[in-house]
């Protein structure tokens, strides 16, 4: 490896971990700010223009706040709990791709942490990794309360992230048919994705002219349950049983200051990272028209990039939606949404998905 | 360069995962140990170009079968220190003097022998050959040994449903 592309790695690494804070700063705003214009209120208004830097004023107050330390805690899990919260949070970000590759130098720079391989199987990974932040700071917070908490809390995210992976591997089976053979790697998933289904359909082009080819249409079951299960995933309203204000029994009730921050600034760079992830799967990432040629060479080259937040945001703006909207489940609902519905639907919509894919590919099984 | 560094944090990482597991008083701190190991381990996978393997290893290992481990330790409520007492006496002598034969036979071995039955890598790593290793791995596995693998799939599933069928019976009697 030449220096050169040492530094690139390095840059892009930094670059994707600076976008996910600063998005995450804004995010938090946005959704206090929203969900305000939803209820009537105001929301927000005081800490700079709009009250925009208010998360920043937060975020200053947890910092300096005296972080209580229960006397029965576990102190050595209590401690590592909240990191292990937040490094996967950011680990997943950094496969999804957020820009078009550029070209500097003679040296390809990806507008990715890293693009693997095993992209889908690494996000797969890491979310399953998170869940032991909330078993262990459940555990060692030394009081029942915690613990109830978050076993609740695993048994919630283990159940959702089998609809998520299966409906993800419904969107892999579709996506293999869109090029040269199956792939997991996000940023070929992202380039299948590109231009029109007028271009892919010749018979339908006059209608199908200006819809994007994204995964969404083929896979619009696939979507819901996917978006289902990344609000769940992400313990957002309706399914935010673990933290919501009536419930006394959160995984993090223990935890003060700087160590809650933290668990929240997992939770929020999650919702961020996962709208990322369904963008990119369904929406077609970066994709979009750049207006090559018409336009100076630098917009378009940024307009992928814009392409990307807008399409994250629009579904950053769904969870808010959803999380104003709807009443939360009880427990009881929680489970049986997950486990009767979800479950059952992802799999049928697998087995169907799978039949009409092998019938386009290999024509009735009965024939040779 | 790059590769050294890695080895010497995810081996260290390893090694230090296994002596908490051996050492830690409180089962939880042992298993967050093996998780320790299973993670580490899954970083070497990596360093040697496996990344499906170490996907797997993560999710599977790190991922499904430790939260199991929790689960079972926080609920059956073993939070506590284990009695120091043992029911087999002088196991850890026993085991300990294997363990110890056998590492020092494949120190003698890695010191003195030309160790022929796992050959070396020979030549140069292929970048682009082994970075496609979903690929590399799925094909054979849907061509040569699609039997082997659907015997597998049914083998899990049995034990499955063998083990529903085992808890609902020990309800019935009670």
């Amino acid at each position: 490896m030449s220096w050169p592309e040492f530094w690139i790695v390095v840059l892009r690494v930094v670059a994707t971990f600076a976008l996910l804070l600063l998005v995450t700063l804004i995010n938090v705003w946005a959704e206090r700010k929203i969900l305000a214009d939803m209820q009537n209120r105001l929301g927000p208004r005081r800490a700079g223009p709009w009250g925009i830097l208010q998360t920043v004023a937060d975020g200053l107050k947890l910092f300096f706040k005296e972080a209580v330390i229960p006397r029965r805690v576990e102190i050595g899990m209590y401690l590592l709990a909240p990191f292990l919260a937040v490094v996967p949070a950011f680990l997943i970000f950094m496969v999804v791709p957020w820009g078009r590759p550029f070209t500097i130098g003679g040296n390809e720079v990806a507008l990715q942490g890293a693009d693997l391989n095993i992209g889908l199987l690494f996000i797969l990974a890491m979310s399953s990794l998170a869940v032991y932040a909330v078993v262990l700071a459940g555990w060692s917070s030394g009081s029942k309360y915690p613990l109830l908490g978050g076993v609740r809390a695993t048994a919630q995210a283990i159940s959702y992230e089998a609809a998520m992976g299966l409906a993800m591997v419904a969107v892999v089976m579709f996506s293999a048919t869109q090029g040269d053979g199956g792939t997991l790697s996000l940023s070929e998933i992202v380039e299948r994705q590109a231009g029109t289904w007028g271009d892919i359909i010749p018979a339908l082009e006059p209608v199908l002219r200006f819809v994007p080819r994204w995964n969404l249409f083929p896979q619009i079951v696939a979507f819901v349950i996917f978006f289902t299960a990344i609000v769940a995933e992400t313990n957002r309203a309706p399914f935010d049983l673990v933290e919501a204000e009536q419930e006394i029994v959160g995984f993090h009730t223990e935890y003060s200051g700087m160590r809650f921050a933290m668990f929240f600034l997992a939770e929020y760079v999650n919702i961020f990272s996962m709208s990322a992830i369904a963008a990119t799967l369904f929406l077609g990432g970066w994709n979009g028209p750049t207006f090559e040629g018409s336009v100076p060479a630098i917009v378009s080259g940024i307009l992928p990039t814009v392409w990307f937040l807008a399409k994250t945001y629009l579904l950053v703006f769904l969870f808010i939606w959803v999380r104003a909207t709807l009443p939360r489940l009880r427990y009881d609902q929680l489970m049986q949404l997950g486990w009767k519905r979800l479950i059952p639907g992802a799999l049928a919509w697998l087995v169907l998905s799978t039949a009409v894919i092998s019938f386009r590919q290999f024509g009735p099984p009965w024939s040779s | 360069m790059v590769e050294t560094i890695l080895f010497v944090l995810a081996a260290a990482g390893a090694l230090a995962g296994a002596v908490t597991v051996v050492l830690a008083r409180n089962p939880i701190y042992s298993a967050v140990g093996l998780l320790g190991t299973l993670f580490s381990v899954a970083v070497l996978y990596v360093v040697q170009l496996a990344h499906l393997v170490a996907a797997v290893q993560v999710i599977v290992y790190a991922g499904a079968v430790m939260t199991l481990f929790l689960f079972v330790i926080m609920l059956i409520g073993v939070d506590k220190e284990e009695k120091r007492e043992e029911n087999l006496p002088r196991q850890r002598l026993w085991v300990g003097a294997v363990a110890g034969v056998i590492i020092l036979f494949a120190a003698g071995v890695a010191v003195f022998g030309d160790f022929a039955w796992v050959p070396a890598a020979t030549g140069p790593v292929d970048q682009e050959a082994t970075n496609g290793t979903v690929q590399a791995i799925a094909e054979p596995l849907f061509t040569d040994w699609v039997l082997a693998f659907e015997a597998t799939a049914l083998l899990l599933t049995i034990a499955a449903a063998g083990a529903v069928v085992l808890a609902m019976f020990r309800r019935k009697r009670n």
